[in-house]
């Protein structure tokens, strides 16, 4: 176990005192005058500074039209997705010290832009959680809720849960060579809840169902197979092997 | 004019609005959500413990059943809550649970066997019965007597938002993101809507429904340091003060939270010490057992956070350059369990304090957490002086929580108030209450007003900054308003705010577009936030004793003679600095278990005067009634069930006990 006063030291040690330069894309997409533009900020970097603290200090002292989107500041919301050096991430528990002095900061790509580092990521989701239908359909319409309910095995909820994980911040979207190429692909979050609900026995759907809802170009073919979302996922989720598996499922199913 | 008709408006995106909008619906009823974000970013995801419901599978919850629930639940709130409310709130969380079971959520489930737990810091192998395989498993919390928190590991809000937010998508409920209620529409007596802003376009729409329900979350961001999320600014709850007809209860009711991380003040959850988790000082020392011998780290929040203050106050504290802190130590839970159960802390840890939980100790500092107080409702959760408004979840004040929340309370209220209160606003839409008739002038004026609000703000040659009257406003309530509070510091508070109001009403925007532009949005909540802070500060200033979370130095004593009673605040003329205070008593006669000591933390308390009556009531009633069952003498105490909706009364099936 560390000893406490050396856990207090690492907890003050991050780098403080370096000069930190942004250079954030801004557009605003609704004001006919705007242009796309690079705009730097500089700042000094502080002990534990976060991109959240950093973007609300330059707001706060420097450029107050500065749009982008935090809610959580916990790296549990997924509303902070973007580009950082080019590398999408969640940008609230991204710390300074782990980057260079210089940081380009760029909103998501294939999400409709709001302004500046702020995207329509709820829009999006929507949209797919419609057309993948990311609800259980549920085998009986009514539960008695005065019941005991159904038992489920351990390892199953586990198993589930993992994959539940999914935050919809949209970095596996944003790194996804298809999804820059094809509107309407349904990316590694749509896969993956897919293969959540597959694995559900709550469900009443079959393989025949989810082969209706991603056996296409749009859906689960459509991967090239670059795993930019496996890299990126800011919760590790396994989804390189759940996009495996379910291409295999669904081609056995496709081949009937 | 735009105009947007429907049936039921719900204002946030959270659980408890989502399950509102979700009852509504599924009546038959048009219902809108409207939600400054996509609707699954919001707070309810950062619940990561669990959710309180007496199932009793495991077997440190044998025995539970909801007078247990009860039990704690009105204890926790040191005697402030509704015992009615706080009785339709346990009876209704088992079926809670099992609803979010079938909707998919992944409970984490009773293996069967042997597992080793810690208990009191000690290795202890307990052995799960094999009935009990496969069903939805508790852990412990603070405040409880049987483990009761049901989880899924400790991502338990993220699985619940997201069941329910599909459930929504399922049931084509549209949530109107990036929208923001800014003034209620109303002619004094009913509620006919709201005004709302457009945070992308600038635009202002009027949102006409026959029922309008603000599920908007806390106010914790009216402190410098809390847990909550940059959203939770009590706007719903300003919305209904501004009124001047709707009240607010007990807004001096502020939760401070064991362990936010220092100096960041991100929750890292309860479970923590639930699952074995210990707390120490700067020598390493575990002092909890120094000062509550019973609870130890899991007494209720108010009185650990009390205690890790008092402890850092005798110099014990770790120091670092941000200050003083205690210690955090789960590794003694080991690695796995972290990895499993705790992940989402192990991720926190990592990312913003760059420490491996599993071998490292985790600063930690009471922070801010939770708003018991609020939209002060009936049990139907309509606010008791302006119809066809509704409010449930930490927004609402029905009132379930007293002085203070027992951990794995609120994301079980969410629920279960949104199932409760989704029924009566289906009622109300279909009663001849629910009836709409609303004047187009009344719409025009509302939209008008707020037009005029805004261009002043816009056009203002102001000179004060809305963020720096932010700033000011979260450090006075952080200092002055916290944990340990002194009459001297609360008068103090009050004029400070004052004066930030005052001040507020000169704010000069440097960016005068309306689209979307943060800095008037940051100035037209600074003047609604620093009212709520009013409302805390004025009704902490107010009460002259200590109950729960609500701690006057100078007043150290409980003193039901004088003060069991809620504080009931509003906001007459927008042209006052004060809310105005009144007073609702809370009946002994008629409650279940009358005030009392409970069992933790100070006992210091002067009685009411109808107490000593009252338990003795209880005591004949109980010896008349030997012999039969729990239900039937609940029944006689303090009967609740009537006030349940139909589709949610009756009892719950448990493993020990089946359904008559």
């Amino acid at each position: 176990m560390t000893d406490p006063a050396q856990t207090a030291t690492s907890v003050q040690s991050a780098t403080a005192g370096r000069q930190l330069r942004f250079h954030v894309l801004r557009h605003d997409p609704r004001d006919p005058a705007s242009v796309p533009r690079v705009q730097t900020f500089e700042l000094e970097e502080a002990a534990g500074m976060t991109l959240f603290i950093a973007l609300n200090e330059i707001r706060e002292t420097i450029e107050p039209s500065l749009a982008f989107d935090f809610v959580c500041r916990a790296g549990i919301c997924g509303s902070c997705g973007m580009l950082v050096n080019g590398r999408p991430g969640l940008a609230c528990r991204t710390l300074t010290k782990d980057l260079p002095a210089d940081i380009s900061l760029a909103p998501l790509p294939v999400f409709e832009l709001i302004a500046d580092l702020s995207v329509n990521t709820g829009k999006w989701m929507r949209e797919m959680s419609e057309r993948l239908e990311t609800w259980v359909h549920a085998k009986q319409q009514e539960v008695d809720l005065r019941r005991i309910e159904e038992r489920m095995d351990p390892d199953l909820a586990d198993e589930i849960y993992e994959l539940d994980r999914c935050i919809e911040c949209g970095c596996c979207v944003a790194a996804c060579g298809t999804a820059r190429m094809r509107q309407d692909f349904v990316g590694a979050v749509g896969i993956n809840k897919v293969a959540r609900f597959r694995l559900d026995p709550r469900d009443a759907r079959g393989d025949d169902d989810y082969y209706e809802l991603i056996g296409t170009d749009e859906g689960v073919f459509g991967c090239m197979t670059l795993l930019g979302c496996h890299d990126v996922c800011p919760k590790n989720l396994p989804l390189q092997t759940q996009i495996a598996f379910l291409r295999r499922k669904m081609a056995r199913m496709g081949w009937g | 004019m735009k105009v947007v008709y429907t049936d039921v408006l719900v204002i946030g995106g959270g659980l408890a609005g989502l399950r509102v909008a979700i009852g509504a619906r599924r009546r038959g009823h048009d219902a809108i959500v409207l939600s400054l974000v996509p609707a699954k970013r919001s707070h309810s995801a950062a619940a990561q413990g669990g959710m309180q419901a007496s199932l009793g599978n495991v077997i440190k919850g044998q025995g539970d059943n909801e007078d247990v629930h009860f039990e704690d639940t009105v204890k926790g709130s040191d005697w402030g809550a509704d015992q009615q409310v706080v009785r339709m709130f346990v009876n209704t969380a088992p079926k809670a649970v099992r609803e979010l079971a079938a909707w998919g959520v992944p409970w984490s489930r009773v293996r069967e066997g042997d597992r080793e737990v810690i208990i009191n810091g000690q290795k202890v192998t307990i052995t799960e019965r094999g009935e009990a395989h496969g069903l939805v498993a508790q852990r412990d919390f603070g405040g409880t007597k049987k483990w009761r928190t049901c989880y899924v590991s400790d991502g338990t809000g993220h699985a619940m938002l997201f069941a329910v937010g599909d459930q929504a998508i399922a049931k084509g409920v549209p949530v109107h993101e990036r929208k923001e209620a800014i003034a209620l529409i109303h002619d004094g007596s009913r509620c006919y809507g709201a005004v709302v802003r457009d945070l992308i376009s600038g635009q202002l729409i009027a949102y006409v429904a026959k029922a309008t329900t603000i599920a908007t979350g806390g106010a914790g961001r009216v402190y410098r340091v809390t847990t909550n999320a940059v959203i939770c600014e009590g706007i719903g709850a300003a919305l209904a003060l501004e009124t001047g007809v709707a009240a607010l209860g007990n807004m001096e009711a502020v939760q401070f939270h064991p362990t936010g991380i220092f100096p960041a003040g991100i929750l890292v959850t309860e479970g923590c010490r639930g699952d074995g988790g210990l707390l120490k000082d700067a020598n390493g020392h575990r002092f909890m057992p120094d000062y509550e011998p019973e609870k130890k780290e899991l007494a209720s929040r108010d009185v650990v956070s009390r205690r890790m203050e008092e402890h850092i106050r005798k110099g014990l504290g770790a120091k670092s350059r941000f200050g003083e802190h205690l210690w955090l130590d789960i590794t003694l839970l080991g690695r796995a369990h972290i990895e499993h159960n705790l992940r989402e802390v192990k991720e926190i840890c990592q990312y913003f304090l760059g420490v491996d939980p599993a071998v490292d100790l985790v600063p930690v500092r009471p922070a801010q957490h939770y708003t018991m107080g609020g939209i002060r409702t009936r049990h139907t959760g309509e606010s008791t002086t302006l119809r066809g408004l509704f409010a449930a979840g930490e927004a609402a004040c029905w009132d379930m929580h007293g002085f203070n929340r027992l951990g794995g309370n609120s994301v079980a209220e969410t629920v279960v108030a949104g199932m409760i209160v989704g029924e009566f606003v289906a009622d109300f839409c279909e009663s001849p209450d629910g009836e709409l008739s609303v004047p187009t002038a009344l719409l025009r004026e509302s939209l008008e007003a707020e037009r005029a609000r805004l261009d002043a703000l816009l056009g203002s040659s102001g000179t004060e900054r809305a963020d720096t009257l932010k700033a000011e406003m979260q450090q006075l309530m952080t200092d002055k308003v916290g944990i340990f509070r002194r009459g001297e510091d609360l008068e103090e508070a009050v004029h400070g705010l004052q004066d930030l109001l005052r001040r507020s009403r000169d704010i000069g925007l440097r960016q005068h577009s309306d689209g979307p532009n943060p800095e008037l949005v940051t100035a037209y909540r600074t003047q609604k936030m620093l009212k709520i802070a009013l409302c805390i500060a004025t009704g902490a200033l107010a009460r002259t004793e200590s109950r729960g979370a609500h701690f006057r130095e100078d007043h150290p004593v409980r003193d039901d003679s004088a003060w069991l009673k809620r504080t009931l605040a509003t906001w007459r003329d927008p042209a006052d600095t004060l809310p105005c205070l009144a007073y609702e008593p809370l009946d002994v006669m008629s409650m279940e278990l009358p005030p009392g000591w409970r069992g933790y933390g100070a006992k210091n308390y002067v009685d009411h005067p109808d107490t000593p009556r009252r338990a003795e009531e209880i005591a004949q009633l109980r010896e008349r009634m030997q012999g039969q069952d729990r239900f039937a003498l609940q029944s006689q105490l303090m009967p609740y069930e009537h006030l349940l909706p139909e589709p949610l009364r009756g009892h719950n099936e448990r493993i020990d006990e089946s359904l008559p």
